[in-house]
């Protein structure tokens, strides 16, 4: 990069990187959950993907019976500690809270249900979980993301043998690298996976299912296989300049932010976020905080259409984020490294609401922004090459099609779920995906072999 | 203009708000302060025979996230010698001549010790002794406080030897751990007292800590019963008031105590009958501070309702006191939901399913869950109604035309000849006549 941004001292990194949502402690977690209306079929459970019990829990932390409310969060989601974390708790469980109906400020489930994890992983007691009698067959699980170890826990439980396969050297997935390290660190991650090792289930690292092991070896080799293999690289922009010095992707940005080594990742003084959804703003506030002086979002449409949250489009703006709405990429522009940005403004035709496509340039409305680094959040794309070699398997629209239920896939023996079956949503979604596929393989295995 | 003077029993104060006899009026410093704040009246710590105090003396019971919803003590009668309370007492008087300035009193049960004490506490030029039967702890071990209480005849006998020497009103203080208030009120009566005054604290004890199984307070690994007051104990006190208010041949002022955290809870009890209210657990929780509330907020109720003085309203709610056998049977509600406002937590469905008549329907709509009453099932309990968090979301509507009235009492009045009992089926016809359901 031509322009490197300024480097902080340790502390300053740090300091730009503490939580959002400091923890309680005993006497503000009380006073919270006990400001709980204990709801009966409450809404706030139905509103989180995986259904946990929140009153419930709540309850038992008001009543210092705060194993009893690790045993409620994590009978329906495994990964409790990293959705305590990192889920957007305003769109789910604390969106649906009664008291925003009231009038009066929800209660603070995410952190309540972090508080809950946090005492439970000092201590992370076995005792909780009831273990089925062993089956003697073995599960193969493609992916040590949310929905892998997820569906690979719940499995342990219902007594089989479970091996994850992660062609990463760290397992965890986006738990481990995906998720701003103001909202959760690699140890909350960490802690998580050393739970699921220690109920049984093995995990090897640095095997690439489909190249260095063929897919059809573990197929025959485990007796039903889970794939939660997630999403692969961004898509191209395929405008000019896209190859320069300076041009980054950005799962790889945020997987080398998540290393938490500050002074060795490379930002740029002025920096262009491409796209706006929450990748592009965990992109935009994270390169903020290395130090970047100017961050811009560049986004085609308006606010109305942008797919990031509320609330981190507010997270963006209080971490001075430049946004440009209806503006769209021309080019790169630079010689060796990124020099800046040319931008031209655009307008949709209001024919149809659903149409997204329908959006017009505003001729010689052309712009330039000088920027030293361009970040691509434009989505990700499923590992086609990998899924569409798996005999059996149907894709659509490049997620990989699954029985609601049962999430058994078209190959009788895959199951499959999280992003590469939705296409991309929270770790809570592919925590559920992972657990009911997991029930799934039961059902399957239990009728077919008995 | 309001006016919130009071004469209780010839004790006169310039509003109906007074401290009760407890640690907030131990010395003249605390009494002192407090009238200048506003306080229309103190009732000095009992002071009497020789005590030393342990530590710990309170316990506080929390509830919810709220800190001492009650409060219990073990703490004992003044601890200052008489001469200091007596000279203490005399300047504060004197300081504070419109005041109603009572003392408490509570000695060995003996003719003279008694006459002694009241005659050297008269000359402090205070408004009236208060006489303390109601002490739960300490003292009644002793023989006093509510040893008295409990027993009329005592009761009666040294209010007798308080009033045959005193020339300023006299006030009996009660204890509520009695099975009826009704006999040592009329006792205090019949001793020629001028007022009586009620509740003295309710035994209890306070918790148990569950990790080192003290009993709390806890006194070096020693705990006891102790008295038990606060705003969890008003409901019990509204009832010992009322009971005591209505009795005719006890017909006498009554300064109310009991739980009295603000202006609501005395009116409340003015209500009743109260002619003055003592506060003690608000004012050891938030200071004296809290009597600017209570006058303004009394006055201010006093103004919107048209009231000129405390005389206007005073008892006003006690003609409504009647026994069960004097209720209409045919006075019929139901719970209605306003939709509206309901905010879908379903604590009324879940009361009313598991508590109750299982009269509330939870019919799944776009998400949520709707509650509908069936309300040819209601029984008009009003749980639902009360377990709702959203005011005025679930009120009790009146469905009865009105016309007709059967008390229980005059429903026996037919079945009143032994050959002709009530029985379970010549019950059933009454409700089947009256279209009351019983499921």
């Amino acid at each position: 990069m031509k322009n490197l941004a300024p480097k902080l001292s340790f502390q300053e990194y740090e300091n730009n990187f503490t939580e959002l949502h400091p923890p309680f402690n005993k006497i503000t977690a009380k006073t919270e959950a006990e400001r709980c209306l204990y709801c009966f079929d409450s809404p706030c459970t139905k509103a989180c993907p995986t259904h946990i019990d929140i009153p419930g829990f709540i309850k038992k932390v008001a009543t210092d019976n705060l194993l009893g409310s690790a045993k409620t969060i994590l009978e329906s989601n495994w990964a409790a500690l990293t959705c305590a974390k990192a889920c957007p708790v305003e769109e789910l469980c604390e969106g649906a809270c009664v008291y925003n109906e009231k009038g009066e400020k929800p209660i603070e489930i995410g952190r309540l249900q972090r508080y809950t994890m946090d005492n439970y992983f000092k201590d992370p007691s076995l005792q909780i979980f009831t273990f089925s009698e062993k089956k003697n067959k073995t599960i193969g699980i493609v992916g040590s993301g949310p929905a892998g170890l997820a569906c690979g826990a719940e499995l342990t439980l219902l007594g089989y043998d479970v091996t994850i396969y992660e062609s990463n050297k760290t397992p965890g997935g986006l738990n481990t690298w995906g998720i701003a390290p103001y909202k959760l660190r690699q140890k909350d991650s960490m802690k998580e996976i050393k739970l699921i090792k220690n109920l049984g289930v093995k995990i090897k690292t640095e095997i690439k299912i489909g190249e260095t092991f063929p897919i059809e070896d573990l197929v025959k080799k485990h007796d039903a296989i889970f794939l939660g293999v997630g999403l692969g690289e961004s898509p191209e922009l395929e405008i000019p300049g896209e190859n320069l010095k300076g041009v980054y992707n950005a799962i790889n940005f945020i997987e080398e932010v998540k290393s938490e080594k500050w002074n060795t990742i490379k930002v740029g003084k002025s920096v262009a976020i491409i796209g706006a959804g929450n990748t592009s703003i965990d992109a935009a506030t994270e390169a903020k905080r290395l130090g970047a002086e100017q961050v811009y979002i560049i986004y085609r449409r308006d606010t109305s259409k942008m797919s990031a949250y509320e609330f981190e489009y507010l997270l963006a703006k209080k971490d001075e984020i430049i946004f440009f709405f209806n503006t769209s990429l021309k080019r790169i522009i630079g010689k060796k490294f990124v020099q800046g940005i040319e931008c031209i403004k655009t307008k949709s035709s209001i024919k149809s609401k659903k149409d997204r496509s329908k959006l017009a340039v505003i001729p010689k409305s052309e712009f330039l922004i000088p920027v030293d680094m361009v970040i691509k959040a434009i989505g990700q794309k499923p590992y086609n090459i990998f899924l569409t070699s798996i005999p059996g398997l149907k894709l659509k629209d490049g997620k990989v099609v699954v029985n609601k239920k049962s999430y058994q896939t078209g190959n009788p023996k895959i199951f499959a779920g999280g992003d590469c079956i939705n296409g991309g949503k929270e770790v809570v979604n592919a925590a559920f995906d992972g657990k009911m596929a997991a029930h799934g393989i039961d059902n399957y295995l239990s009728n077919n072999f008995q | 203009m309001v006016d919130l003077s009071t004469n209780c029993g010839g004790i006169k104060s310039p509003n109906p708000f007074w401290l009760a006899s407890a640690p907030p009026t131990n010395s003249a410093y605390q009494v002192c302060k407090s009238f200048e704040q506003g306080w229309g009246g103190a009732v000095w710590k009992t002071m009497g025979e020789p005590v030393m105090n342990v530590c710990n003396r309170y316990g506080g019971y929390d509830y919810n996230g709220q800190k001492v919803v009650g409060l219990n003590n073990i703490e004992l009668i003044s601890d200052r010698p008489i001469e200091l309370n007596l000279k203490e007492i005399g300047e504060t008087k004197r300081l504070f001549p419109d005041r109603a300035v009572v003392v408490s009193l509570m000695v060995e049960s003996k003719r003279g010790i008694w006459h002694d004490i009241v005659k050297r506490t008269i000359d402090t030029g205070c408004d009236g002794i208060e006489l303390n039967y109601g002490c739960p702890h300490g003292m009644s071990e002793r023989g006093m406080g509510s040893a008295v209480g409990q027993v009329p005849e005592y009761c009666k006998m040294i209010t007798e030897w308080v009033t045959e020497v005193s020339t300023i009103p006299v006030i009996v203080k009660l204890t509520p751990n009695v099975n009826n208030i009704i006999y040592p009120a009329r006792a205090a009566k019949a001793g020629n007292a001028s007022v009586i005054s009620l509740i003295n604290t309710i035994n209890s004890i306070i918790g148990v800590d569950l990790d080192t199984f003290e009993i709390m307070p806890s006194v070096a690994g020693k705990s006891g019963h102790g008295g038990y007051a606060g705003a969890a104990v008003k409901p019990i006190a509204l009832h010992l008031v009322s009971q005591v208010a209505r009795d005719k041949e006890v017909n006498l002022p009554i300064s109310a105590i009991g739980g009295i955290s603000n202006w609501k809870d005395a009116v409340e009890f003015m209500l009743l009958g109260a002619s003055s209210v003592q506060v003690c657990t608000a004012v050891m929780h938030y200071g004296f501070r809290i009597i600017s509330d209570m006058i303004e907020g009394l006055t201010n109720w006093m103004e919107s309702k048209g009231f000129a003085s405390i005389e206007e309203f005073r008892g006003k709610s006690l003609p409504q006191l009647d026994d069960f056998g004097n209720f209409n049977l045919l006075h019929k509600t139901v719970a209605r939901i306003d939709q509206k406002k309901c905010i879908h937590c379903n604590l009324c469905y879940i009361a009313c399913e598991d508590g109750a008549h299982q009269c509330i329907n939870l019919i799944p709509i776009n998400g949520h869950s709707k509650t509908i009453v069936r309300e040819s099932d209601c029984v008009g309990c009003s749980l639902c109604s009360l377990v709702c968090p959203v005011k005025d979301c679930i009120s009790m509507v009146r469905v009865d035309d009105k016309s007709e009235s059967i008390t229980w009492n005059e429903l026996m009045e037919e079945y009143k000849n032994e050959n002709n009992p009530l029985t379970w089926e010549k019950l059933g016809e009454f409700q089947k006549k009256h279209g009351i359901v019983i499921h």
